[in-house]
């Protein structure tokens, strides 16, 4: 073993040495851990006055719900949010960091962040990862120069769209935006026609479910519409209910002593060969 | 130099889920609507279960091509046992057909998850459950499909069902009324639905009693 081999791995970026040893390991049979993927519907949409994005709340691992209500519509800046879709962790850490980022950038220039700073940011980020950090990122906001919509791939392409959609349900909810969208829609017309487009993934991706959760922003003003909608009551609850009982049934009870009781006689003649 | 890889399938799964349970003089057997391959849904509407005779009833999840072909062929040899022995198959001589006929296929199999629920000769309710090359057990209740990972453990917990190896031979059904096993049924797919993605749309339950067979329907979540 040549003194190389315990360097630490290269700053910044992701330390690929492993991939040899998992790759054998899967090969020999091992399952490889799963992670926690959005599956997702997530929509933007510029309207008269501002920006309105959407998003579901399911949080899929393979085919279990892990979080039936979890949040997929990030904060970056007070005028501007963010959807994710992807793996959770990413979109999380991503949002999470340039949000960051933003706020020292307020800070260092005293002025309101733009849609394109977090544009850049992300994107040079997730270029730098080349697809390996999984966020599919809608981006929202309104501005000093007007109104921005912004999609972003894992490989840190981007799109500057009128309406985008992205996740699993994406053809579901792009269906919906492609016959009713038009420019000039007021801010009710845009959260019926957002909440149209999510609740088609919804119910037609299955990757996709829950409740809509909606973000409007415009200039100067936000409002953020957590579970605006939520067509997915449970359907059935036991009048009756169950009950279980609270501890484990004890089938059997034996004791074994484990150190016999000797008694000890005083002045005799114990440790005679 | 690795081995080649088949770059196609000859199976898909379409989802969903199965659960019977049985009980003194009755069978509760339910499954879901839903039809979906991949993360789409192909229909809201389709039936997983068939009445193959007045006492069997088989409901299967996995590819539903397979399980279409694999209820034609059990229809089509109860037809020719009906001819050849005058009489209409018993519940548990169905259970052995069912087992011999997905053994047939071993090296190319049904890709079938079956239960099978009916009543034997007494008049009792039985449940069998299978594997997809045709092992088979008589059980109080079963669960299979997408969704059987999340009810069985429920069931476990609520039909406390006896050991199979006990001495004396204890009775597997549950002691429970018809209309709580069916609350029961409408509980766990209700559960299985918030949780599991393939299941789901609309719940299909079909009882079997002394007085005929009842169908009922429940809606469950759709997204």
């Amino acid at each position: 073993m040549s003194r190389e081999a315990m360097e630490m791995p290269p700053k910044g970026g992701f330390s690929f040495d492993l991939c040899k040893r998992n790759d054998m390991l899967v090969k020999k049979g091992l399952k490889e851990p799963s992670f926690l993927k959005t599956g997702t519907t997530i929509v933007g949409l510029i309207f008269k006055d501002g920006v309105i994005l959407g998003a579901d709340t399911r949080a899929t691992e393979g085919p279990i719900v892990a979080d039936k209500n979890c949040e997929k519509i990030h904060y970056m800046a007070p005028n501007i949010y963010c959807c994710g879709a992807g793996t959770a962790a990413d979109t999380e850490a991503v949002t999470d960091m340039v949000s960051s980022q933003l706020k020292l950038h307020r800070y260092h220039t005293g002025r309101e962040s733009r849609v394109v700073t977090a544009l850049s940011l992300l994107k040079s980020h997730l270029f730098s990862y080349q697809g390996y950090v999984s966020a599919a990122l809608v981006l929202g906001g309104v501005d000093v120069t007007g109104p921005h919509l912004h999609t972003i791939y894992p490989h840190g392409s981007t799109d500057t769209l009128p309406f985008a959609t992205m996740g699993s349900g994406s053809l579901a909810a792009m269906a919906v935006f492609e016959s009713k969208y038009r420019e000039g829609l007021t801010r009710d017309e845009g959260v019926k026609l957002v909440s149209e487009a999510i609740c088609s993934g919804i119910f037609n991706d299955l990757g996709s479910g829950s409740n809509v959760d909606i973000c409007v922003i415009t200039k100067g003003a936000k409002e953020y519409l957590r579970n605006h909608m939520l067509p997915n009551p449970r359907t059935y609850i036991s009048e009756k209910g169950y009950s279980f009982s609270k501890k484990t049934e004890v089938l059997r009870t034996k004791i074994t002593p484990l150190r016999e009781m000797v008694e000890v006689i005083e002045g005799g003649d114990a440790m005679e060969e | 130099m690795t081995k080649q890889q088949a770059n196609w399938s000859p199976y898909d799964n379409n989802g969903g889920t199965c659960v019977a349970i049985a009980g003194t003089d009755y069978c509760v057997i339910a499954a879901d609507t839903r039809m979906s391959s991949g993360y789409n849904i192909l229909t809201r509407d389709y039936s997983k279960i068939i009445q193959l005779v007045d006492t069997s009833v088989l409901a299967s999840s996995g590819f539903q091509a397979d399980v279409r072909a694999l209820q034609k062929v059990l229809a089509a040899k109860h037809l020719q046992y009906q001819y050849q022995h005058n009489k209409q198959m018993s519940c548990p001589a169905m259970a052995q057909l069912l087992s011999n006929t997905l053994y047939y296929k071993r090296f190319f199999p049904y890709y079938a998850f079956n239960v099978l629920g009916g009543l034997d000769r007494e008049g009792k309710g039985c449940v069998f459950t299978y594997d997809a090359v045709g092992s088979y057990e008589r059980v109080g209740y079963s669960s299979q499909g997408s969704g059987s990972t999340l009810i069985t453990p429920f069931l476990d917990n609520q039909l406390k069902s006896p050991g199979p190896l006990l001495l004396p031979a204890r009775d597997a059904v549950t002691p429970l009324s018809e209309s709580e096993a069916i609350d029961l049924v409408k509980t766990c797919f209700a559960s299985a639905t918030e949780r599991d993605i393939y299941t789901g749309d609309k719940l299909e339950i079909l009882i079997l009693n002394a007085s005929g067979t009842r169908v009922e329907y429940m809606e469950l979540r759709k997204d």
